[in-house]
């Protein structure tokens, strides 16, 4: 035996079942995505919208261009080949709700005489917003566009998100109350403070596209860009044609956007390159599956070494095989092109903060920011999204929004930023009779929906033709059904259990074990299958009559409820554990 | 009716020797009551034949009347099985295995089944000392017919009704023994520890194996005055030996001491070592056997394990002298080899 045997498993800690809910926890903002499915499953969409709503607060936009954190930690993916499709499912919810307006928060007519300040105008802002307004903050937002949505509107195009559903759910928010100031540089940080609002917050994101400093790069400066410039320049009209041949430099999702831009404004033949192996492209899966469908190649291994200018024109560029790659000793290789797109990461810039304010910057010319009160060196100065912490995605600086915006209710009511409202949690049990559960606990055998999309020959005519046509609603609930319901769980009473081993022999997946209790790595080699995969925690009951322990690896639980079917004593119960976040004026 | 089982299984699930995962061997989902002792024996059997690597197709499955009859629809779903009359499983059993010697044969029967109505079966079977497993699921009560006392049901227990027994039990085991069965054991089906390598060394003895197995009915007698309970078997139990089943071809690599442990080697090759709890019992002697049984019943003990093993006895087949060939492939070429045989065999009595 091993010297420290495992304690029971604390189940009032709320982490210990949220961290069951895969999806949850792998959410930044930890929306209740198991919830939200069931309610698809049975058609209410309005319900299922207002879940993602509160908690994400674009379940439109995410629901097209979200990173889906949630999928790749998906127990499908442990128990059979592919996750839920939640993303694309959030998406369900979005188009076919009704009129959801009438559900939104009330705003008070009397203001509570706060005044916050939000510069920039993108998700995060929009999300503090969204959280103070109903507690009667007077808010002000300044961007320098003319209209808010930040780099969601200026970067992501449109045939992958809609102006339509953009312009939606933004306004949601701007009707809230907020007194928008468009078309509004702030340029000196300094002046603005003189403003005097109660609390500042900056959520400008991470503008400043990283350049490629080569030979070449000033005499071809006409045909050569910055990827999220040039997106931005065709969002707003500005750009209408590309080159006919274009390469993408960079493994992001900027690159994937570009290419697939590009393809759209005329580029007959558009290749992305890159440094490394494309496994390791820093690209969603699904996007470069996008760009590949598009006919766009992407070659792999090539480390850009310049650009070739001849006579004033771009012609191509140069690159080095990579010594990883698969022709190590070949020497530079030249890739024709008459246009390149430089899509290889952004930075913070903050050119309008003076020095001498006081706030302080780290190294890499970002402000010093709290990671848990996202305050900054300046108490009344917040920060959040991609200008915290350095470019992210749009999930994250949601939930970096509703942090901002609980702390600057605490700062302006005067109290402890580090004293922060708990998440709310409850655990209800599901049992309707002796095999009847409130929840659909059949397990779906369905293999992941494909999504339909439109035809390539038409979408790559119109760069605003959105190519993702999303599930309808037969398609939606039955994707919505391969949820695992991973939020209804396996509860063990001690003192009811007789130890007859029903819930052993009933489990499909082997998941509940009767043995001595061990140190964790004992008790992990010798359950009945071994529990290796040491991300998902073992459930340890205390000690039963017989001197032995229950150990429940959550690996691959399907939450089935076969264990409690055969209970004969419901010492297994399936309870529904809601897990939501705190939000601003939370107790 | 419980909800339908999922389709998935853990990923890692362990391979046989041959090939087949535990799924294999799995049959329906259960329709006995939650947290019935017999879903444990029926998962018992499933891990002793995967462990095993028994091929499914080589497995026969025979079975009276009663929950625990039922039983052979939920393990072992690519086997043969045979659901008999009530108490009538011996008979069918050994037409079976008459017919086809090559398969493992393992009855599955209750103590309704076996001690009351099929008392009479039970018995000849035993001195017929037919080559096959059978399980007793024993519970002490008329589960079916809603929790009557069975004939194994000791004196003095009580079931749900709360009415003590009045008569006395029969104890299989000890009949057994009495009737020259070569295998017998007590399991109890909260303990697969012990009940998984009982099942597999029944399987590897040639001749009648029996193996009682406790097996709670949690509906009707599983009360604290029931000596059939899951508490009362807890707080009971002894083992005649704690045991190691060694199966055939698998090489034995542990050393035991010498004096407490006794080694019996199947007929089939495979060995049980015998790591005693208490040294006066030898489970290998028949009288002996008898005594240790007698002993802990006066004492308010059962005894479990492997009570009697005697593996110099001759089965059926032996004692009739058939044929190595299955008799379901004699043809009538072989049956009725024609005149001139005849001639020859005339021509040995002159």
């Amino acid at each position: 035996m091993g010297e420290q045997i495992l304690n029971p498993t604390d189940i009032q800690d709320p982490e210990y079942f949220h961290k069951v809910i895969d999806c949850q926890f792998a959410c930044p903002a930890h929306t209740r995505v198991p919830e939200y499915l069931r309610l698809i499953s049975e058609e209410k969409y309005d319900d299922a919208y207002m879940i993602n709503w509160e908690s994400n607060v674009f379940p439109g936009i995410l629901g097209r261009v979200c990173d889906r954190p949630c999928e790749p930690a998906c127990r499908r993916r442990r128990v059979e080949d592919k996750a839920v499709a939640i993303c694309r499912l959030k998406r369900v919810c979005a188009d076919h709700k009704g009129d959801i307006t009438k559900r939104f928060p009330a705003i008070p007519g009397q203001k509570n005489g706060k005044k916050i300040a939000l510069i920039g105008g993108g998700p995060a802002s929009l999300t503090v917003a969204r959280d103070l307004l109903p507690l009667g903050y007077e808010i002000d937002l300044y961007d320098d566009q003319a209209e808010a949505g930040g780099f969601i509107r200026s970067q992501v195009p449109s045939f992958r998100l809609p102006k339509k559903v953009l312009d939606e759910e933004v306004s949601y928010i701007l009707d809230m109350g907020v007194k928008a100031h468009f078309n509004t540089y702030i340029s000196s940080m300094k002046e603005f403070l003189k403003k005097d609002y109660d609390a500042v917050f900056i959520g400008t994101g991470a503008p400043r596209g990283k350049d490629l400093d080569l030979p070449g790069r000033q005499e071809g400066k006409t045909f050569i860009h910055i990827g999220i410039n040039w997106l931005a320049s065709v969002q707003y009209g500005h750009v209408k044609k590309s080159g006919k041949t274009t390469l993408v430099i960079g493994g992001g999702n900027t690159a994937m956007d570009c290419c697939r831009t590009a393809r759209r404004l005329g580029g007959e033949k558009v290749k992305v390159v890159v440094r490394g192996s494309r496994k390791k492209m820093k690209a969603s899966e699904w996007e470069i599956e996008d760009a590949l469908r598009e006919d766009i190649p992407i070659l792999e291994y090539l480390s850009p070494l310049a650009f070739v200018v001849e006579k004033g024109r771009l012609t191509g560029m140069t690159f080095q095989p990579s010594p990883e790659g698969p022709a190590p000793d070949q020497k530079e290789i030249f890739i024709p092109c008459d246009e390149v797109l430089i899509a290889v990461g952004q930075q913070n810039a903050f050119p309008w903060i003076e020095k001498d304010i006081g706030l302080i910057f780290n190294d890499s010319n970002r402000p010093k920011v709290d990671e848990i009160t996202f305050q900054s060196s300046i108490k009344k100065i917040f920060f959040g999204g991609d200008a915290a912490f350095g470019p992210k995605n749009v999930i994250t600086a949601v939930a970096h929004g509703h942090e901002a915006a609980i702390s600057i209710d605490l700062f302006c009511r005067g109290e402890d930023l580090l004293n922060r409202p708990r998440p709310a949690t409850t655990l209800a049990g599901q049992k309707m009779g002796l095999h009847d559960w409130m929840y659909h606990n059949e397990v779906s055998e369905q293999q992941r929906q494909a999504v339909p999309m439109a035809s390539k020959v038409k979408s790559i005519k119109d760069r605003l033709m959105e190519v993702e046509l999303g599930f309808d609603r037969k398609i939606g609930r039955t994707e919505a059904l391969r949820c695992l319901n991973c939020d209804m769980q396996t509860v063990f009473s001690l003192p009811l259990c007789i130890e007859c081993d029903a819930c052993v022999d009933v489990c499909p997946t082997t998941c509940i074990n009767f043995i001595q209790n061990d140190d964790e790595e004992n008790l992990r080699a010798g359950l009945s299958i071994p529990a290796g995969n040491k991300s998902q925690d073992l459930y340890v009951s205390g000690l039963l009559p017989t001197g032995r322990v229950m150990v429940k690896d959550e690996n691959v639980c399907l939450h089935c409820g076969l264990c409690a079917e055969r209970c004969p004593t419901s010492a297994w119960d399936m309870q529904k554990y809601m897990y939501e976040t705190a939000k601003a004026g939370g107790k | 009716m419980s909800s339908p089982r999922p389709g998935f299984r853990h990923p890692d699930l362990p391979k046989n020797d041959l090939g087949y995962t535990r799924r294999d061997y799995e049959g329906a989902a259960s329709t006995l009551c939650a947290g019935c002792g017999h879903d444990s024996i029926s998962n018992a059997i499933i891990n002793a034949c995967f462990e095993l690597s028994l091929e499914p197709s080589g497995i026969a499955k025979m079975s009276g009347i009663g929950c625990s009859s039922k039983t052979p629809a939920y393990f072992l779903g690519k086997s043969h099985g045979f659901n008999s009359v009530h108490g009538r499983m011996p008979s069918i059993a050994t037409g079976a295995n008459m017919a086809n010697r090559d398969l493992v044969y393992i009855g599955v029967s209750g103590d309704g089944d076996t001690a009351s109505i099929g008392m009479g079966q039970f018995v000849h079977i035993v001195r017929r000392n037919l080559n096959m497993v059978y399980i007793v699921m024993n519970n002490g009560c008329y589960g079916l017919t809603k929790g009557q006392d069975s004939a194994t049901a000791d004196r003095g227990s009580a079931g749900k009704k709360g009415r003590p027994n009045p008569f006395e039990s029969i104890d299989l085991c000890e009949l057994a023994i009495a009737l020259g069965a070569g295998f017998v054991a007590r399991g109890f089906s909260g303990d697969k520890e012990q009940l998984v390598p009982l099942l597999k060394a029944a399987i590897g003895h040639r001749g009648f194996a029996l193996v009682d197995v406790i097996s709670p009915c949690v509906t009707f007698n599983n009360t604290a005055a029931s000596t059939k309970s899951y508490q009362w078997v807890r707080d009971h139990m002894e083992a005649t030996a704690t045991f190691d089943f060694i199966p055939p071809r698998k090489e034995i690599t542990t050393q035991y001491e010498k004096g407490t442990t006794q080694s019996v080697t199947l007929h089939d090759g495979g060995v049980v070592h015998l790591h005693k709890c208490d040294e006066s019992i030898d489970v290998t002697r028949r009288r002996c056997a008898i005594d240790a049984l007698e002993q802990h019943r006066e004492k308010g003990r059962l005894l479990t394990g492997i009570l009697h093993i005697n593996e110099t006895l001759k089965d059926t087949h032996e004692i009739l002298e058939t044929t190595e060939t299955r008799l379901n492939t004699l043809m009538e070429k072989d049956l009725c080899p024609g005149n001139r045989v005849l001639q020859d065999m005339m021509e040995n009595y002159r």
